[in-house]
């Protein structure tokens, strides 16, 4: 009875008891949600437009957060003082990097696995993601780095709010995330409706041969697509190495995007902000709550078995397409 | 010219069931045992292979690359043959390891070799619950799945003290068992024991590996692998053939996991059975080749051997070990991309094309 009762009640009563506290814990995890429906969403943005599943996307996040960092001391070394300029000219040659990245993967591994199963597309991106870690780390080193935060304009500090009988704390570099992150889903949506390359990206994701009798070009597109993730990467990576060090455990960390793309349907961009947001929440409400019980450290595996149990029963995830196979 | 069959005169069945229909492959399988033989007698003389001195060759080299060869065929059964992708073979490999800890605490006395097969069997287990999404899901939602499987196992074995017994240290320390009154585990068992015992396991577990694939059970597995609902049609039950891939394959990863700790490392915490390890597993499947089990050993050895060589290498140039051990995994996944595009069935099919030309050979048709 005393296990029902630490299961069943007691989370609800302290959570009750210390309304604050639990806001506080919804916050954070409405945070952590953020950035995780990012990464999910430079998945998804590569799925919808080539059918790929980029298991190279967490890896991205690094490298791109590892290039900023790495670009900014070289910089340093170079002789340049001002900390703004520095920021600015890395942010630029990390987009430039990350550009090369995306022209490089559809030149040497997609173009020539054109029409592969997709399973061998998924081994590829796996490839893709070793050759990553072992060229970051060679190339920028496997210790943790910090983040540019100030020289990059990102605020820090922190705002505390009297509410519901305590006090709550926002980081303002989890509301200025919060704020990019929307800004980046807008900006993606506008140019995905608006953009004649957003429109050609729609109909590439639609139907690739309809899409190249038309006139399309697949390669152009594929490039475009992973350049857009490369830029999510990129913010994610910035947002994610202000709130702990640049190192690539991240990686690791960035996996937790895939169930959030069970839970939200691999091909919807609404569906990968829900399911990041009800992961980030879940996982900490579970660690705070019932993750005691256990010994703690369940965040490591929650969001996993959730999208298992879901799998169960809506393999399509929430806003995912029905799936229909024939023979 | 001289490699080939004698024409196609087959006049039984058990003839045409042969696995070694020619007569050169069977000739090299005997020598491959021979060799196998002899590396035990170099190790037992303590001459050194090249250079090495032959316990470093057997501990780093030899008895590793033996006890992955057998975590590869395992997931290889599970992704070559059966077409379910898994991302959570260290942990599963994990579970055979804890599962013979607990055995031999429990029972003292059984034989330690008994006791592998039974951790195999629990981590069966464990793969046949955590196989079950499989039902219903496929391709990247199962490795979703098993990812799954790896982070919660993982989490298991690090929390759950009873599983170390209260070890304060959290790690599995082994205790000296003998087999035959030989040593086999401990600090201060004999290397070429070790060697046989995990050599003998590797060959009996592989002659039952063609045997299921070359039987009903293997066909289903491909067939599902092939095209599941085309299979499911013409009457393959997923349930049955999906969940005994689970079950095979864990079951291999279990016994191999159990002879990784007690016969390679003599000790170990979790970090031997995380994701990375899951991802090397599935490298040496994808580069020895998908569904082959030739292509389990030639994968296993390429992934294990490669860094190792490539680090030695280094060292001679004077260049550190981190920079060429990141070296090694740029490599790697240059390779993997590269044997995708080139040769998606890997080391095995090159071997096998090897083969092919050599039938014909010196004549070019």
């Amino acid at each position: 009875m005393d296990f029902l009762y630490d299961v069943l009640i007691k989370p609800f009563v302290e959570m009750g008891g210390d309304p604050a506290f639990f806001f506080q814990v919804l916050w954070e995890g409405f945070v952590a949600g953020i950035l995780y429906a990012l990464i999910a969403l430079g998945f998804v943005l590569i799925f919808k437009a080539s059918g790929i599943f980029n298991f190279a996307q967490g890896i991205m996040v690094v490298f791109a957060a590892l290039g900023l960092v790495g670009f900014y001391e070289v910089l340093g070394s170079a002789g340049i003082e001002s900390g703004t300029v520095k920021a600015v000219i890395s942010l630029v040659l990390t987009l430039t990097m990350m550009y090369a990245l995306a022209f490089g993967v559809e030149r040497l591994v997609l173009r020539p696995l054109v029409g592969q199963e997709d399973i061998i597309l998924f081994m590829s991106t796996i490839g893709i993601t070793f050759m990553l870690i072992g060229g970051g780390q060679w190339i920028f080193g496997g210790e943790p780095k910090s983040m540019i935060t100030e020289d990059l304009g990102l605020p820090t500090g922190d705002t505390v709010v009297d509410a519901f009988g305590g006090i709550i704390i926002f980081q303002h570099l989890d509301v200025a995330a919060t704020i990019i992150a929307g800004l980046l889903i807008a900006g993606l949506a506008l140019f995905f409706s608006k953009t004649k390359t957003g429109r050609a990206l729609r109909a590439v994701a639609d139907d690739h041969q309809a899409a190249v009798s038309v006139g399309i070009g697949l390669n152009q597109i594929w490039v475009v697509v992973w350049f857009a993730a490369g830029i999510v990467a990129l913010v994610t990576g910035v947002m994610w190495g202000a709130k702990s060090d640049v190192s690539f455990a991240l990686q690791i960390v960035a996996l937790k995007a895939l169930p959030v793309l069970v839970l939200g349907g691999f091909t919807s961009i609404p569906g990968a902000i829900v399911g990041g947001l009800i992961i980030g929440i879940g996982e900490k409400v579970f660690e705070l709550y019932w993750g005691g019980l256990m010994g703690g450290g369940v965040e490591s595996w929650f969001a996993f078995i959730i999208a298992l149990i879901f799998l169960l029963f809506r393999p399509q995830g929430i806003f995912g397409d029905k799936i229909i196979e024939r023979v | 010219m001289f490699y080939r069959e004698a024409g196609d005169f087959k006049t039984s069945y058990k003839s045409d069931l042969q696995a070694f229909p020619i007569r050169q492959d069977k000739i090299g399988i005997y020598i491959w045992l021979i060799i196998a033989l002899v590396v035990a007698l170099f190790a037992y003389k303590e001459w050194g292979i090249m250079g090495m001195d032959s316990g470093f060759a057997m501990k780093a080299i030899i008895i590793p690359t033996l006890v992955f060869t057998l975590t590869t065929l395992g997931l290889n059964i599970l992704t070559g043959f059966a077409g379910q992708i898994s991302l959570g073979t260290g942990a599963f490999m994990g579970v055979g390891a804890y599962a013979c800890y607990k055995l031999t605490t429990y029972f003292p006395d059984v034989n330690i070799i008994i006791l592998f097969f039974a951790s195999g069997l629990v981590s069966a287990a464990v793969g046949v619950l955590f196989g079950l999404p499989s039902l219903r899901i496929k391709g990247f939602y199962l490795v979703v799945a098993t990812l799954g499987a790896q982070f919660f196992l993982e989490w298991l074995f690090g929390r759950w003290a009873w599983l170390y017994n209260n070890n304060p240290s959290g790690a599995i320390e082994v205790p000296v068992r003998t087999l035959f009154g030989v040593e086999i585990t401990g600090a201060n068992a004999s290397v070429v024991a070790q060697y046989l015992v995990v050599l003998g396991i590797l060959i009996f577990m592989t002659w039952i590996a063609s045997n299921l694939i070359r039987g009903r059970i293997g066909r289903s597995w491909m067939m599902i692998r092939d095209m599941d609902i085309a299979a499911e049609l013409i009457g393959v039950r997923p349930l049955w053939a999906k969940l005994s891939a689970f079950a095979v394959s864990s079951f291999y990863c279990g016994v191999s996991g159990a002879l990784m700790v007690f016969i390679w490392l003599g000790a170990a915490e979790v970090e031997s059975f995380d994701i990375n390890h899951s991802f090397l597993y599935l490298f040496m499947v994808i580069i020895g080749g998908l569904g082959s089990i030739t292509g389990s050993y030639m994968g296993a050895a390429f992934i294990w051997i490669f860094p190792i060589v490539l680090k030695e290498i280094g060292k001679s140039f004077g260049v550190g070990a981190t920079v060429m051990e990141n070296i090694s995994l740029l490599a790697i996944g240059v390779m993997i991309v590269i044997i995708l595009i080139k040769e998606p069935h890997g080391l095995a099919r090159l071997w096998q094309i090897a083969k092919q030309k050599l039938r014909l050979w010196p004549f070019p048709h």
